[in-house]
């Protein structure tokens, strides 16, 4: 293994801002620092099982970085950085499962926008890490491909969808990752790794490439260690995509650059509804601790009521799995993805081709939610859940825009507590759909919101704070997670891994 | 509510066949779940427009423009059976 300060470069404490300084001025090369991050897989992996493969090209793809330097051509902002990808976003020559044995096998013959924007920048693709299959729940127990251990105690869940985005970067085997939310999946596993990780707003990246899971609420987005890393890799993955009609056409702003740390007069808004729920108190102390600083910082503080968020959780369900059981049509053994055996099954026809390959491929929560979408949108039911469970989403966006009338940004918990035990939750799937009762309102709403992490529970599992703010106001969100991570004083831990 | 034979016949719109165990579970499981969903039933939308893009985003329209940007054999690369490029399927006429 390299030397932890290479030529005076921390790898293990760099920033992906640093290093793609140090890389650029030939500090360090690209190389050198995929190798270190490399390394640092294959011995922590095993324990962790966050990634579910590694791009064999990695070292190929950074040396080309180091070529282009030392040719005294120009590179991006992330020259050198090693990213790590949520497995449900395509990879050209890389396989992307989705964490789904339907999808085991299934080699992309094309990127995602959002990789291809950080390839652009020269970051370098270690590999893809796991999730909930498809995306689909809170703890990334629903992966095909096993569980993933919180870095911060193996008998934790890293949260999901994107634990294992959350869980490599907590046991530092890569410098950034890219998440995806639907529901929280950025916001809770970075909340319960500790770590940084922010949902833009709708619109803001483009979704081509990222399997679908619901259209109308998936977006992507930075997990990173700071919030300057957040605001760099937001800025190379978003933009508008010619590939997704959704896409924004607003400039990307450089949060990066602009960030500001001063708070003074700000108006922060605490939805008073988040905070009538059941937290525990390791979460109060940390939000209050949060809300101190900040006051004393100048921000005023208001509450605000956003009445409709007690049926956030059943329109997100309603509305998620209505728009996943369209989407996840396409698997149908056809044209990717797995095939039953026709012959050893002595299956006959197209619809037990379709039928039989689509229930050995998708697992249990997957099947789980394409049976209450279908229900949702069938004939008899579509008026009282899907079309119902749309016009409440209308309601409780206008309820979201009128508190932000009195307000800049909102503050909240992103669940009611940190990470839980592995096995905890799996017996009730009422109470692990309400563990997103927090998180759910901000992609039926189209907010961007971000997890910001301010402190530990008394057992020493990090707590993060959710910041919410008004549509493409990505900045102020990030100036608040600024203004906290420099000056809100909190106990140095590290995991074990580390 | 949902009924086990609710359930089958989802499964058979949904083209996911399930077994036996597997239909008396999510019969229970979804029925917990709808009752609490069912919350939404008692608020007053009469005259909402449904909401399905939550940002406002302005329609972008474009040339209709034929552009191959992959080719076709990396295309059908994944597919389970194929034939040139054609996907293979049973006989279904």
């Amino acid at each position: 293994m390299l030397n932890l300060k290479e030529n005076n470069v921390d790898l293990i404490k760099a920033s992906a801002h640093e290093i793609a300084q140090a890389v650029k001025s030939q500090k360090i090369t690209a190389e050198q620092v995929t190798q270190f991050y490399l390394q640092r897989i294959e011995k922590l992996d095993k324990e962790i099982n966050a990634f579910i493969s590694i791009n064999p090209k990695a070292i190929e793809e950074a040396k080309a970085v180091d070529a282009k330097i030392k040719a005294g051509q120009t590179v991006g902002t992330l020259a050198g950085v090693p990213v790590a990808v949520k497995d449900l976003l395509c990879t050209e020559g890389l396989k992307t499962t989705a964490a789904s044995k339907i999808l085991e096998n299934f080699i992309p013959p094309y990127n995602a926008t959002v990789v291809q924007n950080l390839k652009n920048q020269d970051a370098v693709v270690l590999g893809k890490t796991s999730l909930d299959e498809f995306a689909m729940g809170s703890s990334n127990e629903t992966s095909a491909f096993g569980t993933v251990k919180n870095p911060w105690n193996p008998n934790y869940v890293p949260g999901g969808s994107s634990g294992g985005s959350g869980a490599a970067l907590a046991s530092r085997m890569a410098v950034l990752a890219v998440g995806t939310d639907t529901g929280g999946s950025i916001r809770q596993p970075a909340h319960f790794c500790g770590v940084y990780g922010i949902k833009p707003t709708y619109g803001r990246v483009s979704r081509y490439g990222i399997v679908a899971y619901a259209s109308s609420l998936d977006q992507a987005g930075p997990m990173a260690h700071s919030t300057q890393d957040c605001a760099l890799m937001l800025e190379a993955m978003a933009g508008q995509c010619r590939h997704d009609n959704t896409t924004s056409d607003l400039k990307v702003p450089e949060w990066s650059k602009n960030l500001n740390d001063q708070v003074k007069g700000l108006k922060i808004g605490l939805p008073k509804e988040y905070f009538a729920a059941q937290n525990d108190e390791d979460t109060k102390k940390v939000i209050d601790a949060a809300i101190a600083k900040l006051k004393s910082m100048g921000a005023e503080f208001v509450e605000v009521e956003i009445p409709l968020v007690k049926y956030a959780v059943p329109i997100y369900y309603l509305i998620a799995t209505s728009e996943a059981s369209s989407n996840l049509a396409r698997y149908d053994g056809v044209r990717f993805g797995h095939r039953t055996d026709m012959m050893a099954n002595k299956a006959k026809g197209i619809d037990e081709l379709y039928s039989l390959s689509r229930a050995e491929g998708f697992g249990p929560e997957v099947k789980r939610r394409i049976i209450l979408g279908t229900y949702a949108l069938s004939s008899g039911y579509y008026d009282a859940y899907y079309q119902k469970a749309c016009q409440v989403r209308r309601l409780l966006r206008d309820q979201f825009l009128d508190a932000f009338k009195k307000c800049d940004v909102m503050l909240n918990p992103v669940t009611m507590s940190p990470a839980f035990k592995i096995g905890e939750r799996v017996k009730s799937v009422l109470e692990m759909y309400m563990n997103d009762i927090f998180t759910t309102s901000t992609n039926l709403t189209g907010l961007p919101g971000m997890s910001v992490p301010c402190g530990f529970s008394k057992n020493g599992l990090p707590i993060g704070v959710q910041l919410t703010a008004k549509h493409f106001d990505e900045q102020t969100i990030f100036n608040v997670s600024y203004a906290l991570e420099k000056h809100l004083e909190k106990e140095v831990r590290t995991p074990h891994v580390i | 509510m949902i009924s086990k034979e609710d359930v089958q016949k989802i499964g058979q719109l949904a083209r996911l066949k399930l077994s036996e165990t597997e239909v008396e579970v999510l019969s229970e499981q979804l029925s917990n779940v709808l009752k609490h969903f069912e919350e939404i039933s008692k608020l007053d939308t009469k005259g909402v427009l449904p909401l399905i893009t939550p940002s406002e985003i302005a329609v972008h329209l474009r040339q209709d423009e034929v552009i191959q940007e992959v080719a076709p054999e990396k295309l059908v690369a994944n597919a389970p059976e194929k034939s040139g490029n054609l996907f293979k399927v049973p006989p279904v006429v």
